[in-house]
């Protein structure tokens, strides 16, 4: 894997990579090396093609073992795959399924098939930018973003499908809606979603549906 | 019982909670938040005799003014101010103890923008995640304080400090920001980076606790097209299409999609907290640690 390692200011390393694949499995070999003591860090973050290391005590030494890390691809995911009931009535569904080129309940049929892995979180809390859909379903964002998206609502950007923790301006497209609830700061853990986390979407009945 | 209670009589223009924030939770995208001049917000609860991680208030240039429902020792302190106890003007930045049923008058700042109000025992919200501090991006802990909001408080731990008053920087008349170039350096023209150390830029009003907004020359790109979203920290300049630098504040998004032509050194931005709208921005390159 080729790296190109950037400072940032005085504490903290961007780590580029290739590809998406690429910056999963440097994020979880990251997150291997914190967790057996090997790596001193405030923050990991990854997100589409690079890693931030935030708050490192030595970034000089931490960027020259990096330079000669020999990172594996992603270990597969222990543990079990988050469901997510979803109903798919989302505003966009005909214009993803024209881009698509698919009939708009095949759109459903498509997007429940796949399994999701959250490739990084951003832009609000609990909000994963998940990869798993093939490379010929990714969508542009809406020409002109909403300025309100409802809490539940699943859409799709780009290759990534996410979904809106809470109620904000959006500009991705919306397939469908769900009542899980992405974050929240009482329960433990705080988000469903984390990098790494696999997903399914399941269709759910809405009101004389099945 | 006790009802160590501070009732809000004028909420001001924006009043938060705020403590030291909550880092390490920047992968599930939920921001550090925390006092931005986080100096200040230290000694005005060292002169209360609270630890350094309790929560304050954060004011925003016209002060707030609170009834104590019970006696309490208080200090105000980061941008400096009037500060008055049922009308008779008392010291800032010392502590002053407010008696039950008396009306602490935080004034407009004088100069700076934020100010930092302490009580003994701390102002005890839920934490969330870790954190007591109001973010203002996400929408994460208690809501700012509005007229009647009734801010209760911890028990006190220690003391109060033995000091008259706490030496404080005065707030920037020139902001001077040190800053180390890239990640994303390359992406913009020789002279964008030329201009961004050798020109003065001017604190927007469009700044706040996500980011200091700055007007000046539009920084040039040299790399067209979109960056992939990538890891944002604390003082990034991030230059979005308008091409006039951004430095990310407490609350800033923990990625972004713009490139950051530089990062602010840490201890520049408590002064960055209290440069007003209008007060000149120098940024300069240092290398290294």
């Amino acid at each position: 894997m080729s790296m190109r390692v950037l400072p940032v200011g005085e504490d903290a390393l961007l780590v580029e990579v290739a590809s998406g694949e690429q910056a999963e499995a440097l994020h979880a070999e990251l997150v291997r090396r914190r967790a057996a003591g090997l790596l001193r860090v405030r923050e990991i973050v990854p997100a589409a093609r690079t890693v931030l290391l935030d708050g490192l005590a030595d970034p000089g030494r931490v960027a020259s073992e990096l330079a000669v890390a020999d990172v594996p691809p992603a270990p597969p995911r222990e543990g079990d795959v988050v469901e997510i009931p979803t109903r798919y009535d989302g505003p966009d569904l005909a214009e993803v399924a024209a881009h698509w080129g698919v009939r708009e309940q095949d759109v459903a049929r498509i997007h429940a098939a796949a399994e999701f892995r959250v490739a990084f979180c951003g832009f609000a809390p609990g909000f994963g930018y998940l990869t798993g859909l093939a490379a010929r379903y990714d969508v542009p964002r809406r020409a002109t973003p909403r300025t309100a998206v409802p809490a539940g609502s699943v859409a799709l950007a780009g290759p990534y499908t996410g979904v809106y923790p809470r109620s904000s301006p959006g500009g991705w497209q919306l397939i469908g809606r769900t009542d899980a609830v992405l974050f929240d700061p009482a329960r433990e853990p705080a988000a469903l979603l984390s990098p790494g986390t696999r997903v399914r979407f399941v269709p759910a009945g809405t009101a004389g549906t099945a | 019982m006790t009802d160590r209670a501070l009732v809000v009589v004028r909420a001001g223009a924006l009043t938060t909670v705020q403590d030291r924030g909550r880092p390490g939770h920047a992968h599930l995208g939920v921001p550090r938040s925390g006092a931005l001049d986080g100096p200040a917000a230290a000694l005005v609860n060292r002169l209360v005799g609270n630890s350094a991680d309790a929560a304050v208030l954060e004011t925003t240039l016209d002060g707030c003014a609170l009834a104590a429902r019970s006696d309490v020792t208080v200090a105000v302190g980061g941008a400096p101010c009037r500060v008055t106890v049922d009308g008779r003007p008392v010291a800032w930045c010392a502590p002053v103890r407010v008696p039950a049923g008396a009306v602490l008058d935080v004034g407009p700042a004088l100069s700076g923008v934020r100010g930092y109000v302490a009580a003994a025992g701390g102002i005890a919200v839920e934490p969330v995640l870790g954190s007591r501090s109001t973010d203002l991006l996400s929408g994460l802990g208690p809501a700012p304080l509005t007229n009647g909001t009734v801010v209760h408080l911890g028990r006190e731990l220690a003391p109060y400090a033995r000091v008259d008053v706490g030496p404080q920087p005065a707030p920037p008349a020139e902001l001077v920001l040190r800053v180390t170039p890239g990640p994303r350096a390359d992406w913009f023209t020789p002279e964008a980076l030329r201009a961004l150390t050798t020109r003065t830029f001017r604190v927007s009003s469009a700044s706040n606790r996500i980011g200091l907004r700055t007007e000046g020359p539009a920084l040039e790109r040299a790399v067209e097209g979109e960056l992939a979203s990538e890891g944002m920290v604390l003082g990034a300049v991030q230059v979005p299409p308008a091409g006039r630098p951004v430095v990310f504040l407490a609350d800033h998004p923990t990625t972004g999609g713009y490139p950051v032509i530089a990062v602010v050194r840490a201890t520049d931005l408590p002064a960055a907290a209290q440069a007003r709208p209008g007060t000149p921005v120098r940024f300069v390159t240092v290398r290294g640690r």
